[in-house]
């Protein structure tokens, strides 16, 4: 049978096949390490099953196949598996891949093996998984696993196999001298296949150049059953290509992006053929091959049987190569091959040529002219594409024109470039255009990934954040409905105590904190003033005096308020609870102080009595108002009104014992009793626990009345602190847009912090406005008042003066009155001062207030430190650079001021504030702390209701109330905290 | 040695772009011989002269590109080029002339297109349409074939001397006005009323010079079938241009043969035979796949035989060559073969905007 | 007068007319989006890593498409201010601060012994490529990542690397052939002797 059809151009390289053709097949020697690439075929790497050290047999399977389209790897001899590791790979790049390296034995012991009995009596799914695990894939061309394609009788209807006996690369003669020596074998083998796809009709393709191995295949199949043609065809490259084989045995074109056996054809290998028959009939699997070993280089080209991982040396040397002569190592035919840079390569399962070459075999290629056109390689193009214009293409880099020109068809046969005249590597170029294309499809589609990767993200994102905006809004709305149950009861609270017009306990304290705070700072200059001798040392010094009075007035205020339970205006239950509790420890300690007196005898027991039933009272009292409280009811006012009496009742007690003290005492005076010291102690104990319970009593009384006056003196306190505020907030708005128009990278932060300044502002205004709005704030202190509380202060001045110049001359004289006078003096001085008080209460605007420092920003400061800081480095560097530059070290010094100038005041203020905490005995760390649990607590609370009101619980109220308490410990303690902070 | 890393393929078949242009070259001689036996010397030193200015334009722009010098005038397309001009000019031309002419080819029509295979125009037609333009006086006095000078059929031609004192301009061109004459092609165009039949009779180019054209074109078509056996270029231009040519001109014979040339006039007057094998083959400016080359063959015929018969020149191959390299690209975009797999062609350019 | 009156008549019928005719048009055609954003998009490499001063490709897709310079993706290197150049018809120029060409591609990667789990980098990556949980090591899913470069300076002990991606067998590719002649003189003397050798 000859040819029917033709396929488009092809080419006619000189064959160069006799120098190989010469002798038999050889057995090419076991060298002493053999490197078995873990991939020697398309798919996955097989899975190495061996270790290192491990002792392997001939045969025995090294590596396992992994997934579908892979196959097992078996050691090609006896040895010890000496490493697993990267080794040079027969490929293009020269690059390195995971291999098997095996020291051999020399003793080749086979591992346990055997063939079928009967291919044909066994399941087929067996048999090519037999195959499959002896290691079989493809042997012309790219390695492709053989039993994947002997699946395909699955799956497709398989009219026609065909054998590739072409070989129509120059060079190779392996398949010839396989088919010369073994053509029945190659021909049981494909009846192996035939009998697993099943073909109508089998052909094998032969090029007329091998006459003997035709007659050799002519031989062994005329027993043969199968439908079986020789096809014989003229020598043209690239003949053996698949495609190419196709449309010249059966006219047929596989389309283009489709496999042969889409169009019911499956073409095998016989160098496939033959390793299947070893499979199944011997049970040896694929371990060694057929290469033809030539090229002008060697002395004696011929083809041998070598074990796969040979590497290319021991070869090589078998066929006497002339080393200094050779100049290209080639893998494969001269068309399609590739070059290696290293004869350590070693032998692959596809590895079917070597060619080492000499120069004048295989020159380099000359400088590429430029490209005429002149179309010689589209006449040769067996794919019948425009090979010149795919080079204009892939030149300019313009894929997306390659790809219509149907880049992706060219098989790379090399065939264009053999013929063309401008030296033009057109295959590189293609393989540079398909490359580039892949890489391009390959990034889109990561680019694509990646897009769709943000995009699910950034909805995520925005996802939570509407989350937490609405978790946000319940919260605030929660917060809103607590502030209004809040805002009701202070109402309520405001209206019960409207007689009392007391102020908001709350503020009165941080009034107080804030009073004394001032007072320290105006002490401390006064010191400093002091000390150093400098500065008005009597304007601060009245300014001391003044703040003391204040901050006594503020502390009093403050302790008046928190003393009389009418003005606890938003104390809830809790508190009054606590208070009852303390108020029962207290009385609990007095009276074991009580006890203990008694058993010793000693002490003040009147006093400690008188206190313990004071005691008693305020617990009472406590519990009272707690229980009122609880139950929901009974009015503040009898609470005031107990109080009061209670009080009025222990002042009694105190001064009818402080009588009884004072007549003790003057008796032992008289007596000369050695007592007296004792007792006058005694006396003067009393006679303050006196004045506490006078005063205590009086401020109970009269609180209706000098609260407002407080209110006041706190009115002016926030707005001043208000205004502060303001100032800063201006301040800091305009080192805002200063640094916006600078573009400064601290902008984001500066605007956080002038947001925060802003709402301080704005807390501060509102708590302003309250306390404005307060009832009963403004005091109406006529001047008339005013002008008697002056006249009655100087008056009282007078006397005391009087009085002090009296009690001196006793002193002079020695009198036994003295003392008495002494205290006489006291007595009228401490009256002086509380008219004083007064007076300054009333009027306030006597002695102006000397304003505070101006407010201290800290980040300011701390800015300025730094800044100058950074200055006065550079200025240093710069004086190290030139060290006699008298400028530069004014400069220097200057800055050096400037800087413990900042670095002072950053100090000072640092400790200012530490100071200020520590005044007022609170742990900075400790009050975050508590803060921070105090807001978890709110939102656990806040949580905790929302779960019962979701679930409709009965404790609703309970929780409420609990939500409420934490909300309120918050709040105190962020207040508290915010003043340290800032 | 080190081994070295290349891609395949590993031969290469030994011939280069220099081999191709000297198949060209030694297939013009045939025609070059034909031209100066009856023509005269004139096209000879011509072409001798025109090769010696391509070399040292072709040299001196390489340097001005700073170009390897030997690698680029190894590839012979310069000569080629100054050759085909060479035989397209009238035999006595003057001397500047053809310098023009050959600077416009290689300068103007090659090198400032970006060298050898990038120029879209044949740079010799590009020249030689140029020359033909600029100055048409010189660019249309033929000569005469010497059967027409003198008496009977002596080989009576200017002799070598007298020809190369013509062309550098010390002769006095008395001598040379009855060596010099009309074309066929002008015969036929400026017949004045006359039928074929008359012209024919009546004109002696016509009537008895019409064997040397006949004999020229037979030159160039042994010179191009030389070429095709060589496979330096492929049958289809010249084909699709030669019997587009002669099945058109056959028709109009057909129809009203008292106004219309003869097809084989047609084929074998002026440069149609010059045309269709060496010009319109230049790979570079004409279409690349078979296909297309067909569609190109046949457009340069059809437009040789209307601008011959109603445009105003009377040869028309240098026109007709350069509006098909105009449309060459077009035509690639459309003419693309069927590759191997494919059910059918591709049209048109993806990725063009 | 009544010629200036009919041509002022036939001019505002006119207008009218095209006037309704726009109007409809630019109803009944009307493109929702911007197609030219999401071929812009298309182009850029998606690596979301705000190089161009815009957070993520998308973004700077419509700044593009609004006029912005095309040459602000160092990761998409030239070609992609070439493909853009193309695609919006304008001039390929440089791109900006005169980077590398064509940027070699480069994958994070956490040296695991030092990552003490802050999570900064998982909030940092834009493409979610980073694994881990707080005060666990994480890890870069290396197929997922873009190579951006926005994790490592969040990174406070400095444990990320931005490694080239290595050449693999799969991967390689062969470059394109040396443009022999168009070389100048003094680059192909080497080249040329070879070949006159040969």
């Amino acid at each position: 049978m000859s040819t029917q059809f033709s396929f488009h151009g092809g080419v006619h390289p000189p064959e160069n096949k006799r120098q190989s053709t010469g002798g038999p097949i050889q057995i090419a020697p076991i060298p002493e390490q053999l490197s078995v690439p873990l991939s020697q075929h398309i798919g996955a790497p097989s899975d190495v099953v061996v270790a290192v050290g491990d002792r392997v047999l001939k045969g025995q399977v090294i590596a396992e196949a992994v997934g579908r389209i892979s196959v097992n790897v078996h050691a090609p001899s006896s040895g010890v598996v000496e490493a697993i590791e990267a080794r040079p790979v027969p490929h293009s790049s020269g690059m390195t891949a995971p291999s098997i390296v095996i020291r051999t034995d020399g003793e080749d012991e086979w591992v346990e093996h055997s063939g079928l009995e009967d291919f044909r009596a066994i399941p087929k799914q067996e048999l090519i998984d037999f195959i499959r695990h002896h290691g079989i894939s493809g042997m012309g061309g790219a390695g492709f696993p053989t039993d994947v394609k002997l699946h395909l009788g699955d799956d497709h209807i398989v009219n026609t196999l065909i054998l590739n006996a072409m070989e129509c690369e120059p060079y190779i003669t392996a398949d010839d001298m396989l088919l010369r020596e073994h053509a029945e074998q190659v021909v049981k083998g494909i009846e192996v296949i035939a009998h697993l796809l099943q073909p109508h009709h089998v052909m094998i393709g032969i090029e007329d150049n091998k006459p003997q191995a035709i007659r050799a295949l002519e031989l062994a199949t005329e027993q043969s059953k199968l439908n079986l043609d020789i096809v014989v065809v003229p020598t043209v490259y690239p003949s053996g290509g698949e495609k190419q084989l196709i449309k010249l045995l059966t006219g047929v074109e596989v389309p283009s992006g489709h496999i042969p056996a889409d169009v019911g054809i499956v073409c095998q290998n016989v160098g496939t053929a033959s390793a299947i028959y070893d499979a199944v009939y011997n049970g040896i699997p694929l371990i060694s091959r057929i290469v033809t070993l030539t090229g002008d280089a060697l002395g004696h080209p011929h083809n041998m049987r070598a074990l796969i991982g040979t590497p290319l040396q021991t070869l090589l040397q078998s066929a006497q190569l002339r080393e200094k002569d050779l100049y290209r190592l080639v893998i494969g035919g001269p068309m399609m091959g590739f070059t290696v840079d290293s004869q350590s390569i070693p032998l692959i399962k596809t590895t079917n040529c070597v060619i080492a070459a000499t120069y004048n075999e295989m020159p380099p290629a000359p400088p590429a002219n430029p490209c005429i056109r002149c179309g010689m390689c589209e006449q040769v193009c067996p794919a019948e594409l425009l090979p010149q214009q795919l080079h204009w293409f892939a030149k300019g880099k313009e894929f997306e024109k390659a790809k219509h020109h149907n880049l992706f068809d060219c098989i790379e046969c090399g065939a264009c470039s053999y013929v063309c005249p401008s030296n033009i590597p057109l295959v590189q170029y293609y393989r540079f255009a398909k490359a580039e294309i892949r890489n391009e499809e390959a990034e889109q589609r990561k680019a694509d990934h990646a897009r769709q990767r943000f995009e699910a993200r950034q909805a995520r994102l925005e996802q939570e954040k509407l989350e937490k905006e609405l978790r946000r809004k319940q919260r605030a709305e929660e917060a809103a409905k607590a502030q209004a149950v809040k805002k009701d009861k202070a109402v309520q609270n405001s209206e019960k105590a409207e007689s009392s017009g007391e102020p908001d306990l709350k503020s009165l304290k941080t009034a107080s904190a804030v009073a004394r705070t001032k007072l320290k700072k105006a002490q401390k200059a006064l010191q400093l003033a002091e000390d150093k001798g400098v500065g008005d040392i009597d304007k601060l010094r009245q300014t001391v005096t003044e703040l003391e009075a204040k901050e006594r007035a503020a502390q009093e205020a403050y302790d008046q308020a928190q003393s009389a339970p009418a003005e606890q205006p938003v104390v809830d239950i809790q508190q009054l609870k606590t208070n009852a509790a303390v108020a029962r420890t207290k009385l609990k300690q007095a009276e074991k102080a009580l006890a203990k007196a008694k058993e010793s005898g000693e002490g003040d027991l009147e006093a400690l009595r008188a206190k313990l039933a004071e005691q008693k009272a305020k617990t009472e009292a406590a519990q009272a108002a707690y229980d009122q409280a609880e139950s929901g009811g009974a009015p503040q006012a009898d609470v005031n009104a107990v109080n009061l009496d209670e009080l009025k009742a222990s002042m009694e007690t105190a001064l009818g014992k402080v009588d009884k003290a004072q007549k003790a005492l003057d008796a032992a005076v008289a007596s000369g009793s050695p007592a007296v010291e004792k007792m006058k102690a005694g006396v003067e104990k009393l006679q303050g626990k006196y004045k506490e319970a006078k005063a205590e009593y009086e401020n109970a009384q009269s609180a209706p009345a000098s609260a407002p006056v407080m209110s006041a003196e706190t009115l002016a306190e926030l707005k001043a602190d208000m205004e502060a505020i303001q100032g800063k907030v201006e301040k800091a708005q305009k080192a805002l847009d200063a640094a916006v128009s600078s573009g400064s990278p601290a902008v984001e932060k500066m605007k956080a912090g002038v947001e925060k300044l802003q709402g301080k502002y704005k807390e501060a205004k509102a708590e302003y406005e309250n306390a404005q709005s307060a009832p009963a704030s403004a005091p109406v202190v006529s001047a008339e008042t005013l002008a008697e509380l002056k006249s009655d202060m100087e008056a009282m001045q007078g006397k005391v003066e009087k009085a002090q110049k009296a009690l001196d001359a006793a002193t002079a004289s020695g009198s036994p009155a003295a003392d008495k006078m002494k205290a006489g003096v006291e007595k009228l001085q401490g009256k002086y001062n509380e008219l004083k008080q007064a007076f300054l209460e009333a009027g306030g605007q006597l002695p102006a207030a000397q304003p505070d420092a101006a407010p201290v920003d800290p980040k300011t400061l701390k800015q300025t430190v730094s800044i100058v800081r950074t200055k006065l480095k550079k200025a240093q560097a710069a004086l190290d650079g030139a060290a006699d530059d008298v400028e530069l070290q004014t400069e220097v010094q200057r800055l050096t001021q400037a800087h413990e100038v900042a670095k002072k005041a950053l100090d000072t203020y640092e400790s200012e504030q530490n100071d200020k905490a520590a005044a007022e005995g609170i742990d900075l760390k400790q009050l975050k702390i508590d803060a921070a649990m105090a807001r978890a607590a709110v939102t656990k609370a806040e949580r905790a209701l929302s779960k019962a009101r979701e679930a409709e619980q009965d404790d609703l109220p309970e929780i409420e109330q609990q939500l409420l308490a934490a909300q309120l410990e918050a709040e105190n303690l962020n207040q508290t905290l915010s003043r340290f902070t800032d | 040695m080190a081994l070295i890393r290349t891609s395949s393929p590993h031969l290469h078949k030994a011939s280069s772009t220099s081999d191709v242009m000297r198949l060209v070259v030694m297939a013009t001689l045939p025609g070059l011989a034909a031209m100066t036996f009856f023509f005269g010397w004139g096209t000879l030193i011509n072409v001798v002269w025109a090769c010696l200015l391509a070399v040292g334009f072709e040299a001196t722009i390489i340097k001005i590109r700073k170009r390897p010098l030997g690698f680029y005038l190894k590839d012979y397309s310069a000569v080629v080029t100054a050759l085909l001009l060479g035989l397209a000019l009238p035999p006595f031309v003057p001397w500047w002339v053809t310098l023009v002419g050959v600077f416009v080819a290689i300068v103007v029509a090659k090198h400032l297109y970006g060298g050898l295979g990038q120029n879209p125009f044949n740079p010799a037609m590009v020249a030689y349409a140029l020359l033909l333009v600029s100055f048409p006086v010189q660019m249309t006095s033929w000569t005469a074939p010497f059967v027409l000078n003198g008496e009977g059929d002596s080989w009576n031609i200017l002799g070598f001397v007298d020809t190369f004192k013509l062309i550098f301009g010390s002769l006095d061109s008395a001598i040379v006005d009855t060596y010099t004459g009309a074309t066929p092609l002008d015969a036929m165009r400026h017949r004045g009323g006359l039928t074929t039949e008359e012209v024919w009779s009546s004109v002696p180019v016509l009537a008895d010079g019409i064997g040397a054209w006949h004999a020229v074109s037979a030159a160039y078509f042994m010179g191009g079938v030389f070429l095709i056996y060589r496979k330096v270029f492929t049958i289809h231009t010249p084909a699709a241009m030669l019997i587009t040519l002669a099945v058109t001109s056959t028709l109009f014979y057909l129809v009203d043969p008292y106004n219309y040339a003869d097809p084989f006039f047609h084929l074998t007057a002026g440069a149609t035979m010059l045309g269709a094998f060496f010009i319109a083959t230049d790979p570079v400016t004409s279409a690349t796949s078979n296909k297309g080359k067909v569609v190109f063959g046949i457009g340069i015929g059809l437009l040789i035989y209307i601008i011959r018969g109603w445009g105003g020149y009377p040869d028309a191959v240098a026109f007709a060559v350069l509006l098909m390299n105009l449309a060459a690209p077009f035509i690639d975009q459309y003419t693309q073969p069927r590759s191997y797999g494919h059910a059918k062609a591709k049209r048109g350019l993806k990725g063009e905007v | 007068m009544d010629i200036i009156l009919i041509a002022v008549i036939a001019l505002l019928g006119l207008a009218l007319v095209f006037g309704l005719l726009l109007g409809f048009a630019s109803v009944r055609f009307r493109v929702e989006g911007n197609p030219l954003v999401d071929q812009i998009d298309g182009i850029l490499p998606q690596t979301q890593c705000g190089q161009c001063g815009y957070p993520g490709c998308r973004p700077y897709a419509e700044a593009i498409s609004e006029g912005d310079a095309i040459n602000k993706c160092p990761p998409g290197g030239q070609s992609t201010v070439e493909a853009l150049a193309d695609l919006l018809d304008v001039e390929a120029i440089p791109l900006e601060g005169g980077v590398e060409e064509e940027p070699v591609k480069k994958v994070a990667y956490i040296r695991e012994d030092e990552c003490i789990g802050c999570t900064k980098c998982i909030q940092a990556c834009p493409v979610d490529a980073i694994l881990g949980a707080a005060k666990q090591m994480h890890t870069v899913i290396e197929s997922e990542c873009t190579g951006c470069d926005l994790c490592v300076e969040p990174c406070p002990v400095d444990c990320i690397d931005m490694l080239p991606i290595e050449t693999t067998l799969n991967t390689w590719k062969w470059d394109m052939p040396k443009p022999g002649v168009d070389l100048i003189v003094t680059d192909l003397r080497g080249e040329l002797k070879q070949g006159d050798a040969a």
